[in-house]
């Protein structure tokens, strides 16, 4: 059990709260212009970062104000927890890999909805290899 | 009001108090039963008048409507108004920064004579923000003695502990896993919100947390 303090109510049990996704992914300027793939990729495509995230979260039971938080995705260590509409806060953590956690670094070749890279065996590997399948074997079991 | 009030108007207030029925009617007799006079009781105080409002404390509006409620509470678990004990007592409870719970007996609802819903209404007028009677809403569960506290700790997860939650603060948290208010009135007295729905599972919830406090305590 996550024990989260919400910036109006202090601290509560997890349950209180729900999860909103990924933090910062900002609503393109001009969603008219965009394919279907860059329509999709903004929709439904989000990080899956093993460490330091940005993500949303809704004191649901109690204010039900929505705020940030970065969390440690491995240790569920809470570093920072900041307003909506706030940059993500500069926070070193020692013995963190510092992975980059930024939308749209996720990239993927092929039209969408062709082929299914990471399904299908044999599938072309010209996109950026799967994030922690290279990942040094220190910051496992943290 | 009472006084003013026609032969018309009092039967069609006698009308509207037949038709009720409250959430927890059914439990009266074994909330009784299951009181231990002195160290825990429970009681349903059923019909009170709530009214939620949604407006900005700092704005025109807000100002109009404390005027109404007696003040807007600025921080969670803050409570406004006058005196519990009161009969007359209207109390505004925190629940966000811009969202408040208006808690008034049942005579204030206009439906019996009151005016505070229209009053609420008619203060907030056409600016931002939202008057909504939500009376029948929630119910409220009064429970009071010596092992009030005790019968709570089994389930609600807050420091209930008087030097953290002191008389006179309300929070919105969960017991037995469902949402409620929980507003604790005096030093031994704690009134609870629980939604209409949730009335029936919480009040048997509490009946069973308070059934070991009937018997002489084991030393």
């Amino acid at each position: 059990m996550l024990l989260i303090s919400c910036p109006n109510c202090g601290p509560r049990d997890e349950t209180e709260f729900h999860y909103g996704g990924q933090a910062h992914v900002a609503y393109p300027e001009s969603p008219n212009d965009l394919t279907d793939r860059e329509w999709a990729e903004y929709l439904f495509y989000r990080e899956n970062t093993k460490g330091t995230f940005a993500e949303r979260w809704v004191h649901s039971t109690g204010c039900r104000q929505w705020f940030n938080m970065l969390r440690d995705t491995v240790s569920y260590e809470i570093h920072s927890i900041y307003g909506m509409g706030q940059p993500r806060p500069d926070i070193k953590v020692p013995g963190q890999r510092s992975e980059p956690d930024k939308p749209g670094e996720f990239t993927q070749t092929g039209e969408f909805g062709q082929t299914e890279p990471g399904l299908a065996p044999g599938a072309p590997t010209t996109g950026v290899p799967i994030s922690g399948a290279t990942a040094p074997t220190s910051s496992e079991g943290v | 009001m009472a006084e003013t009030a026609t032969p018309a108007e009092t039967a069609h207030v006698d009308r509207v108090r037949g038709a009720r029925r409250s959430p927890a009617e059914h439990l009266a007799e074994a909330f009784t039963s299951g009181s231990v006079p002195g160290t825990v009781t429970l009681t349903e105080i059923p019909y009170q008048t709530m009214v939620g409002v949604r407006v900005h404390p700092a704005s025109d509006a807000g100002s109009r409507v404390a005027s109404v409620t007696g003040g807007l509470p600025a921080t969670c678990g803050a409570v406004t108004g006058s005196a519990v004990s009161g009969k007359d007592s209207v109390n505004t409870l925190w629940l966000g920064p811009t969202e408040f719970m208006v808690v008034a007996p049942e005579e204030a609802h206009d439906s019996l004579g009151g005016s505070l819903v229209s009053d609420l209404t008619t203060a907030l007028g056409n600016d931002a923000g939202q008057v909504v009677d939500l009376s029948a809403n929630r119910t409220t569960f009064e429970l009071s003695g010596s092992h009030a506290r005790a019968v709570l700790e089994k389930t609600c997860a807050l420091d209930l502990h008087p030097r953290v939650f002191k008389a006179g603060t309300a929070v919105s948290t969960e017991l037995a896993h469902i949402p409620v208010m929980l507003w604790k009135t005096s030093d031994e007295s704690y009134r609870i919100f629980p939604r209409a729905s949730f009335a029936d599972f919480l009040g048997r919830w509490l009946l069973d947390a308070m059934r070991e406090y009937a018997s002489p305590e084991v030393p």
